[in-house]
C-alpha cells in the first residue's frame, strides 16, 4: 500500500483532471484508471456553478488532491491552498509554483518556500519539483509528505528523462517518491515503477489520447506491473549472455 | 511628437530573427492539410481538448485617436457613451452570468473618459466576482499598468495593428495612436510592470504585405518571451471588418491564407495562446479550433453598453459569429472540445 502521511492508497497511479475534452470523459477515464487520489486545479474549480463544475465529476471515493497551478510565487500558492481547503475541506495539497507560462517548470526556491509556509499552517504537502536530489532533501526536511519529481516536462509525453536523478531522490528519500510529469506512455510508468518509485501521476498522456479510458486502464496496468517489478528483485544486467540453464551445474 | 524606439523596435531594426523557420510556413506553395495537421498536433499536446472562453466589455467609444479604419475615430459623428463604474459592473454581471469568468475591457483611446483612476475602478469592483480580468485600451507611459497589477488586473493587449511604418502612419492619422514608437514599447512596459498575460496582434488588410506582419508579429512574441520570461503571451490575428468608419482593406487576406497564417504562427510558437474573436464568421471559428486556436470569445457586443441595452452607442465592427456563449460552448462540445469557462483565480481579493 501507498503511505501518504499516514494515509494508506491501494492505487499507486495518481491522476489529474486537466485537458481533457469533457467532463464525462474524463470522470470515465478516472474510473478506468483505478486511481485513488485525483489532482484538480483549483484555478478551475468554481463553487459558484456546482452542477457544471469540475469537482462533481470527480468519482465518489477518490481522494481530491487540490493543486495550486498557476501560482507564480509562494504567496499566491499559499493562497490558493487555503481556497483548496476551504473547497475540499481536507488539509492535502499538490504544491506547484510555475513562474515561467513556457516551461511551466516548477520554481526550486519559490517552491520550497511555499512548502515551509503550508507546512506551518498544518497542510499535508505535496510538492511538484524538478528532479534535483538536494532540492528533495530541503522539501523532505521542511517536512512534506512526499517528494513530486518531473520525469520530463509537464505534458510534453517525453518519459522518464530524469531517470539518472531519479534513481538518486529513490534511494536517499524518506518520504514516497511520486514521479510527476512528462510519463507519455504506460511503460514509462512501468520504468519508474521499477527504479523503486512509490507512485507515478500522469494526466496529459491519458487525457490527450485517442481513447482516455482505454489509456487509463493502460497505465495502471503498467503502474502495478513496475511495482511487481521492482518487488520481485529484478536479476543483474549483464553484456554477454548467460545461460539460464549452467552448464556445469553437475559439478555442484 | 514621437517617442524613442523601445527594446523591441531596436531588434527589429537589428534584422536579427527570433523566428527563422517562419518564411517558409508562410510561402503560397505549401500543403495547406499536411500543415494543419501538424498545427493540430502541436496546439493538443500543448493545450489538450479546451479552449478557453472569454467576452469583450466595450467601456467607452470615446476617442482623441483618428484612425482610417475604426467605428471609433474621433472624426465619425457616432452616438458616444462612457459606462460609469456601476454600469460596467452590470454588463459584467450579465456576463457572468452566462457563464464568463474571464472579461475583457475595451474602449477607445479617452484619457480624461478613461482615465487610469477610472480603469482602476473597474478593475476593483470587479475583482470581486471576475477571476480573470485584461484591458483593451490606450497605451499608458506613466504607472497605470503598475497600478491596475496591483489592483488586479491579469492581462493586457496591444496590438501594433501593422509593423509597416509607412503603412502604420496612412493609417494613424491623428492622436496618441499615431505615435508608432509609443505604442510599440507599450508591451514592454507591461511587461515590466508585472502584467502576466500580454496579447498582441495585427490588424490584417492594413498593410499590402500581411506576410510581414504575421513574420513580425510573432517575431515579437518570441521577442517578448525571451525578454520577460514571467510573461504569457498570446497572439490574434483579426482581419478587418465593416465599420462606421467605411474602410476598405487594400489587400483581403483569403480564408486559406488566414489559416496558413495561424497554422504558420502555432508551428513556429508552440506554447503561445491563439486568440479569435467573432469577427470570423462561424464555420471557419470551428474549424480553427481543431487546427490552432485556444481561446475565443463569443456573443459578442462591441458597443459599449451593448449586452443590457444595445442599439444606444455606435459599435466598434460588425461581428460576424452571432451564437450566443452557450451555442459556441455546444459547438465545442460537439467537436471534442472542453469549454473553459474559468481557468484562473483572482489575483488580489
Amino acid at each position: 500500500m501507498l503511505q501518504i502521511a499516514g494515509r494508506s492508497f491501494r492505487s499507486r497511479l495518481l491522476v489529474g483532471t486537466g485537458k481533457f475534452r469533457s467532463h464525462e470523459v474524463m470522470r470515465d477515464a478516472l474510473v478506468a484508471s483505478g486511481a485513488d487520489i485525483v489532482t484538480v486545479a483549483l484555478r478551475r474549480v468554481d463553487l459558484s456553478r456546482p452542477q457544471d463544475d469540475i469537482l462533481s465529476f470527480v468519482p465518489a471515493g477518490m481522494t481530491l488532491l487540490p493543486n495550486t497551478s498557476g501560482a507564480v510565487d509562494a504567496d499566491e500558492a499559499v493562497r490558493l491552498a487555503r481556497l483548496g481547503r476551504a473547497a475540499t475541506g481536507a488539509d492535502l495539497v499538490k504544491l506547484e509554483v510555475t513562474p515561467d507560462p513556457r516551461t511551466l517548470a516548477p520554481d526550486p526556491i519559490f517552491t520550497l518556500r511555499a512548502a515551509e509556509l503550508l507546512v506551518a499552517e498544518r497542510f499535508t504537502v505535496l510538492p511538484y519539483c524538478s528532479a534535483d536530489p538536494v532540492l528533495c532533501r530541503h522539501l523532505e526536511e521542511a517536512g512534506c509528505a512526499t517528494v513530486m519529481p518531473l520525469g520530463a516536462w509537464i505534458g510534453s509525453n517525453r518519459g522518464l528523462r530524469t531517470r539518472d536523478a531519479i534513481e538518486v531522490i529513490v534511494a536517499q528519500a524518506g518520504v514516497p517518491v511520486v514521479v510527476d510529469a512528462g510519463l507519455g506512455v504506460p511503460s514509462d510508468a512501468a520504468e519508474a515503477m521499477e527504479i523503486g518509485a512509490s507512485a507515478v501521476l500522469v494526466n496529459t498522456a491519458i487525457a490527450v489520447a485517442a481513447d482516455p479510458v482505454q489509456m487509463a486502464r493502460a497505465f495502471a496496468l503498467a503502474t502495478e506491473a513496475g511495482r511487481l517489478g521492482y518487488l520481485a528483485g529484478p536479476g543483474a544486467v549483464s553484456a554477454t549472455a548467460e545461460a539460464s540453464s549452467p552448464l556445469t551445474g553437475f559439478l555442484t | 511628437m514621437s517617442t524613442a524606439p523601445g527594446r523591441f523596435a531596436q531588434h527589429l531594426a537589428s534584422g536579427a530573427s527570433l523566428v527563422p523557420g517562419l518564411p517558409a510556413l508562410l510561402d503560397p506553395g505549401v500543403d495547406l492539410e499536411a500543415m494543419a495537421h501538424q498545427a493540430r498536433e502541436v496546439t493538443l499536446q500543448r493545450f489538450g481538448r479546451a479552449v478557453r472562453l472569454f467576452a469583450p466589455l466595450y467601456v467607452s467609444n470615446a476617442c482623441l485617436s483618428s484612425c482610417t479604419y475604426c467605428g471609433f475615430s474621433k472624426d465619425l459623428d457616432v452616438a458616444r457613451r462612457t459606462l460609469t463604474v456601476e454600469q460596467v459592473v452590470e454588463e459584467a454581471q450579465s456576463l457572468v452570468a452566462q457563464g464568463f469568468r474571464h472579461l475583457l475591457l475595451v474602449s477607445g483611446e479617452h484619457r480624461v473618459e478613461v482615465s487610469a483612476d477610472y480603469l482602476v475602478a473597474c478593475v476593483v469592483a470587479l475583482r470581486q466576482f471576475v477571476p480573470s480580468l485584461s484591458i483593451e485600451t490606450q497605451t499608458w507611459s506613466d504607472d497605470t499598468y503598475a497600478r491596475l497589477v496591483e489592483a488586479g488586473l491579469e492581462g493586457v493587449v496591444h496590438y501594433q495593428e501593422t509593423y509597416d511604418r509607412g503603412r502604420y502612419a496612412e493609417t494613424h492619422v491623428a492622436g496618441w495612436k499615431r505615435d508608432y514608437d509609443r505604442r510599440l514599447a507599450s508591451t514592454e512596459r507591461a511587461a515590466e510592470a508585472g502584467v502576466r498575460r500580454l496579447g498582441i496582434g495585427v490588424l490584417l488588410g492594413l498593410s499590402v504585405d500581411w506576410r510581414a506582419d504575421v513574420q513580425t508579429v510573432a517575431e515579437h512574441a518570441a521577442w517578448l518571451q525571451r525578454h520577460y520570461w514571467r510573461t504569457e503571451v498570446t497572439v490574434s490575428l483579426p482581419r478587418i471588418k465593416p465599420s462606421a468608419s467605411g474602410f476598405q482593406p487594400l489587400v483581403p487576406v483569403t480564408d486559406a491564407e488566414y489559416v496558413q497564417a495561424l497554422c504558420a504562427l502555432r508551428l513556429v510558437a508552440p506554447e503561445v495562446g491563439i486568440v479569435l474573436s467573432t469577427r470570423e464568421a462561424p464555420a471557419l471559428r470551428d474549424g480553427l479550433v481543431r487546427i490552432a486556436v485556444t481561446t475565443m470569445s463569443a456573443g459578442s457586443s462591441t458597443e459599449p453598453g451593448g449586452y443590457l441595452h444595445p442599439g444606444e452607442a455606435q459599435e466598434q465592427f460588425a461581428i460576424s459569429d452571432e451564437r450566443s456563449p452557450a451555442e459556441v460552448a455546444a459547438m465545442l462540445v460537439a467537436a471534442g472540445y472542453d469549454p473553459v469557462w474559468k481557468d484562473a483565480f483572482a489575483l488580489r481579493t
